[in-house]
């Protein structure tokens, strides 16, 4: 089912993209452009490069707190290769500082970074401490494992209830082991709750995850001495901003300083934190020694020095009426940030803030402590504090329509907001420092489909005929309202060449997005031009100077629309020069398959764009056989200049996009699962998604985006977890125990489409890219309970747990469903 | 995660392997599907001196000897070539290849296809996998329960272990230093009776948390005259538990079964799965494994 587009109603909003009058690539499930390139190998990863450069290895942590008393490295200096070893003692300038604090907030009253190097206390298991640069990475690993360190052992602060408990301290400054408290109050939750019919409390925890691209970060440095340039090839999310990072800390010009990101092999979040440690001592190796230097990180390196997520405590109070309308919500919670905080308090903020959803809570408080404690950082892992959000929110609906008797669909439809509210302000400020307002969605027609899909009304039959042949099955719902394409701002650059070609760049990076396919659609769609002839470039300072990065579902929101834009200016120019060529008018000029005509008349006269990119140029030399047409004795003489004031060379524009707010998209999961009665496995049999990301510039792209998120959002909910022992020793950092899903275990997605575009932007699109993993700890949860007649209050979820859950339930422990005590039946 | 050096030896022969075996003693390790291996060294939890690559030495050790009473199966059998022979699923090994390979007995075919994934099946062989004797592992169960034996040769000559005497503790097994497990010798089961394998993993191809080979045979009046189970994931080792008191005769009870087995096993916790979980398992893959093995037994009795 697709449902009409829903028109936006603000009337100040830029005209939404042509697609609706000329066919054309946009919004067309065209194949993914890139894919034959990375399908038959052909991707240039970090490590495809640089195979003459140094290889760096490190030296890391291997207590979670300790105190360095001395480090030895001859020994480790004699390894026959070895080039350099260096430690916190070696570095200088602002190399020796502390890495930045790359998102300051005011309720981050104690932020804390990491210095490249660990100088003189070691804060997690992981932490760097000595860099050794060799011949190669095997002779590099064998000095490094000839480091000797004389370690003063300390006590670690492992979990949530250590943290808060605070009999000792990750950072001897800030003793309570608080890093940010922040308050956010709509209403008067409390009062609002306390005069409530009915009341609830739920204990609600997340525990800790991790990102996992199947390709670690990697940095490839190359200076060159005689230009007193640098060149640094990184696996990022973002090489706009390692490029200013560096030039920053190695104290080089900006113009000096060039980052190219390769293709890269996922991201997930993680790639966004820069810069790191190797990102920053890689280069500043390569200029002190006047060498390449590469380090490509392994799998164990990724597990124990990158970053984590997810990990929550959540305390849930909430009032209601009978019919299970919500009155008031106060959510208090306890973020586990990890030994520092680079990229600020982001994940507990999105958290707070994304948590209401799609529904009209009465009043609404939320509080969170954001806690140091002695293990690997904590930033924003797709979905970024929107999984625990869902959850907790999700929870509560189902908690709430439990404690009634009602149905639970309805209960969510009853606390909905309207369509017709729209635009709805949450009265909260978001991540970006902007007002919570969400611009469109239908949300109520967005769960009616879901339900249609999932045949909730019809599931009754599927758990009596289950329940006959002894199997146990249940069925879940969750819904979310995701807060996409975050400022600050993308710019594109678009160029038509002499051979009709068309160029495209923009700042941010790609790590499996489809840009090379979505970003040539739009200019494409724009310019009139088959979509095989665009090329797109992304992630490469060179190309395009300016950008803030892909993270946050923002790429197609904003560089989607900065391409749009660009793409607009070109086409006017061309449509300027062509007008002049054919004599016409350039209201009457349209481009089709790259040549321009005067509409209505193909046969007429014409003009092809590489004509006109030809005639933007105008030339003294003639080099080629077209630049011949572009000579001062070729192009007609006018009186005025060959370059015509206000005009510049060249059929190229640059383009900017910055939204006053974030746009906001939405969907509904439904799930069924079926678990073991014997062995408590658990089987995802259905998993219906029903989304709404505004405009579709490529459906098979959005949906490749919502299968991979919901691939991610089962393996959270059902698989994956981190685990520290009680001494901060990270057990299962190996994909052999951190559990990812295989094929194996990913079920069959069913998707079904709303659309409602975003007033905000030229082309009404909304971001997609995390959409898929947001509502996976809370649909399956939902089922899983459903299923058994227990309450889930803690994702993921193992058979163990289930085992563990149903004996404490047999045991007589009040964690059944009161549905189940009623004698309803479970759904 | 690179090894350190090592040597790197590719014998010709296996007397040759043999001969640097001898040479290197505890600082060899033998190089045949790696999927154990190579990962050890790339984390440098084994750094042996000298690797001892078996691959050429395929016309001595990729070999599949059968007779009436057992199949032999050499070091350098890939588990695919195994799992392929299934029994049990004739849509597969229809090859002109493997029809002219043995007979594999059912319960080893099984258990093969429980080895991991298929890319590691490709490349892992099954002598390495008993040798690396990992307790959670499928095949080390397999071999104990049939009773078969594992043949280890030295310069010095060749000797028979049987399974029971194999499997010491975890990862640790009889081979040793400078010896090179030539072959693994699975009976075949008796007439009369049936097997299955059954195992929990998290993921598909994952180790288990806890699997069962279980044999049942009947006698001439269609009782069962015995049941034996191995199982895997619950010890040091893998652990071998008669059954036959529980389900003996007419009154065949797979419950007092698990029950019994339960009793015998000593499962740890880890972070996959309690030690009170695993236990529960036990009981439930002994009844799931024994109705289908009791089943297959009947049926190969002409008694289904």
């Amino acid at each position: 089912m697709t449902v009409a587009p829903v028109r936006p109603a603000e009337s100040d909003a830029p005209a939404v993209a042509e697609p609706t009058v000329a066919p054309g690539p946009f919004g067309a499930p065209i194949l993914r452009k890139e894919d034959r390139r990375l399908a038959a190998g052909e991707g240039r990863y970090l490590d495809d490069l640089g195979h003459e450069a140094l290889a760096a290895a490190f030296l890391r942590s291997p207590h979670a707190h300790a105190r360095i008393v001395d480090i030895d490295i001859d020994a480790a200096l004699d390894v026959e290769g070895v080039v350099a070893i260096y430690t916190y003692e070696d570095l200088d300038g602002r190399v020796a500082e502390p890495l930045p604090l790359l998102i300051p907030h005011p309720a981050l009253h104690a932020p804390r970074t990491a210095y490249p190097l660990a100088k003189d206390v070691v804060r997690h298991v992981g932490e760097p401490v000595a860099m050794v640069v060799a011949t190669d990475r095997y002779t590099a690993e064998d000095a490094v494992s000839l480091i000797r360190v004389e370690w003063e052992p300390l006590p670690a602060v492992i979990g949530i209830d250590a943290a808060v408990a605070a009999e000792h301290a990750v950072h001897p400054d800030v003793p309570d082991n608080v890093a940010a408290h922040l308050v956010q109050e709509v209403g008067d939750a409390q009062a609002a709750i306390a005069a409530a019919p009915r009341s609830l409390t739920l204990d609600l925890h997340v525990e800790r995850s991790a990102s996992t691209p199947l390709e670690g970060k990697g940095v490839y440095a190359r200076w060159d001495a005689d230009d007193r340039s640098l060149r640094v090839y990184t696996s990022t999310q973002t090489s706009t901003s390692v490029r200013f990072a560096l030039a920053a800390k190695l104290s080089l010009p900006v113009d000096r300083v060039e980052v190219v990101t390769p293709d890269v092999g996922g991201g997930f979040g993680v790639k966004i934190v820069h810069p790191w440690p190797e990102e920053v001592l890689v280069p500043w190796a390569a200029i002190r020694l006047r060498r390449e230097v590469k380090w490509v990180e392994d799998r164990r390196e990724h597990f124990i020095s990158s970053a984590h997520e997810r990990a929550q405590k959540h305390t849930v109070r909430v009032g209601f009426d009978d019919e299970g309308r919500i009155l008031g919500l106060d959510v208090r919670f306890w973020h586990d940030n990890g030994a520092y905080t680079p990229y600020g308090i982001i994940v507990p903020i999105i958290t707070s803030t994304q948590l209401l959803g799609p529904y009209k809570v009465g009043a609404y408080r939320v509080e969170f402590h954001s806690l140091y404690t002695n293990t690997v950082m904590v930033t924003p892992y797709r979905g970024a504090g929107r999984v625990h959000a869902c959850f907790v929110m999700e929870r509560v609906m189902d908690a709430v329509a439990d404690h009634c008797g009602l149905d639970r669909a309805q209960v969510r439809l009853t606390n909905m907001i309207r369509p017709e509210e729209m635009p709805y302000d949450q009265g909260l400020i978001f991540q970006d420092g902007r007002p919570l307002i969400y611009d469109t969605g239908d949300f109520p027609r967005s769960l009616r489909a879901a339900l249609d899909l999932v045949d909730w009304e019809g599931f009754a039959a599927v758990r009596a005929q289950a329940q006959a042949e002894g199997r146990r099955v249940g069925i879940g719902l969750a819904t979310y309202v995701e807060g996409t394409g975050v400022g600050p701002y993308e710019g594109a650059y678009v160029r038509v060449e002499t051979t009709g070609d068309v160029v495209v760049a923009t700042g941010l990076t790609t790590q499996g997005q489809g840009h090379a396919t979505v970003f040539a659609q739009i200019a494409a769609q724009e310019l009139g031009v088959p979509v095989d002839r665009v090329t797109v470039t992304t992630g490469d300072t060179r190309r395009f100077k300016y950008g803030v990065g892909t993270f946050a579902s923002r790429a197609a929101v904003m560089s989607g629309n900065a391409v749009a834009l660009a793409a607009r200016k070109v086409r006017a120019k061309a449509l300027r020069i062509a007008a002049a060529a054919l004599a016409a008018d350039e209201s009457e000029l349209t481009i089709v398959d790259g040549v321009v005509s005067v509409r209505g008349f193909p046969d007429g006269p014409s003009i092809p764009l590489a004509t006109v990119a030809v005639l933007a140029n105008p030339l003294r030399y003639a080099f080629d056989e077209e630049a011949k047409r572009a000579t001062q004795f070729a192009v007609p003489a006018t009186d005025g200049p060959p370059v015509p004031e206000g005009e510049e060379p060249g059929l190229e524009a640059t383009a900017w996009y910055s939204p006053v707010r974030s746009t906001f998209a939405n969907g509904v999961h439904a799930a069924v699962v079926e678990t073991d009665p014997e062995t408590a496995e658990i089987r995802v049999l259905r998993y219906c998604v029903v989304h709404d990301c505004g405009t579709v510039i490529n459906p098979m792209i959005v949906e490749g985006q919502v299968h991979g998120g919901v691939a991610q959002g089962v393996g959270g909910a059902l698989y994956e977890r981190i685990v520290y022992d009680e001494s901060g020793q990270l057990v299962n950092a190996s994909f052999m125990d951190f559990l990812m899903p295989y094929a194996s275990e990913v079920p069959t997605v069913e998707i079904d489409h709303v659309t409602s575009p975003s007033p905000l932007n030229p082309l009404g699109v909304k971001g997609v890219g995390e959409a898929g993993v947001i509502p996976g700890h809370a649909v399956l949860a939902a089922a899983i309970e459903d299923a058994e007649g227990i309450r889930i209050d803690r994702m993921p979820i193992s058979p163990a747990e289930l085992f563990d859950l149903r004996r404490r339930l047999a045991a007589g422990e009040d964690i059944g469903l009161r549905r189940r005590s009623r004698g309803e039946g479970p759904s | 995660m690179k090894p350190p050096s090592f040597g790197y030896h590719r014998p010709q022969t296996v007397a040759e392997a043999l001969s640097v075996l001898a040479r290197y003693g505890p600082d060899a390790k033998v190089l045949a599907g790696g999927q154990s291996l190579i990962p050890l060294l790339n984390m440098r939890l084994a750094a042996p001196k000298v690797l001892v690559d078996i691959n050429r030495l395929g016309a001595e050790l990729d070999r599949l000897d059968e007779d009436e009473q057992a199949v032999r199966v050499g070091a350098l059998v890939r588990h695919a070539r195994l799992a392929r022979r299934t029994p049990s699923t004739s849509t597969t090994g229809t090859s002109m290849a493997d029809a002219a390979e043995a007979s594999i007995p059912p319960l080893l075919a099984e258990a093969t296809r429980y080895v991991a994934h298929p890319t590691i099946r490709n490349r892992g062989t099954t002598v390495g996998s008993l040798v690396h004797a990992d307790p959670a592992a499928e095949l080390p169960a397999v071999l104990l329960l049939c009773g078969g034996s594992v043949e280890l040769a030295s310069v010095h000559g060749t000797r028979t272990v049987p399974a029971e005497q194999f499997f010491v503790g975890p990862l640790q097994s009889a081979l040793a230093p400078g010896e090179l497990a030539v072959a693994a010798t699975f009976p075949r089961p008796p007439a009369r009776s049936g097997s299955a394998f059954r195992e929990v993993s998290r993921r598909a191809g994952d180790y288990a948390l806890v699997g069962v080979a279980l044999q049942v045979a009947l006698d001439g009046d269609g009782q069962v005259a015995s049941a034996r189970a191995a199982y895997l994931s619950v010890g040091p080792t893998p652990v071998l538990v008669d059954l036959t008191d529980a389900v003996h005769g007419s009154t065949v009870d797979w419950e007092d079964a698990g029950r019994l087995a339960q009793s015998q096993v000593e499962p740890d916790d880890d972070i996959h799965a309690s030690a009170a979980y695993r236990r529960h398992l036990v009981g439930v893959l002994t009844r799931r494994a024994g109705e289908v093995a009791l089943a297959r037994a009947r049926e190969a009795s002409g008694d289904a």
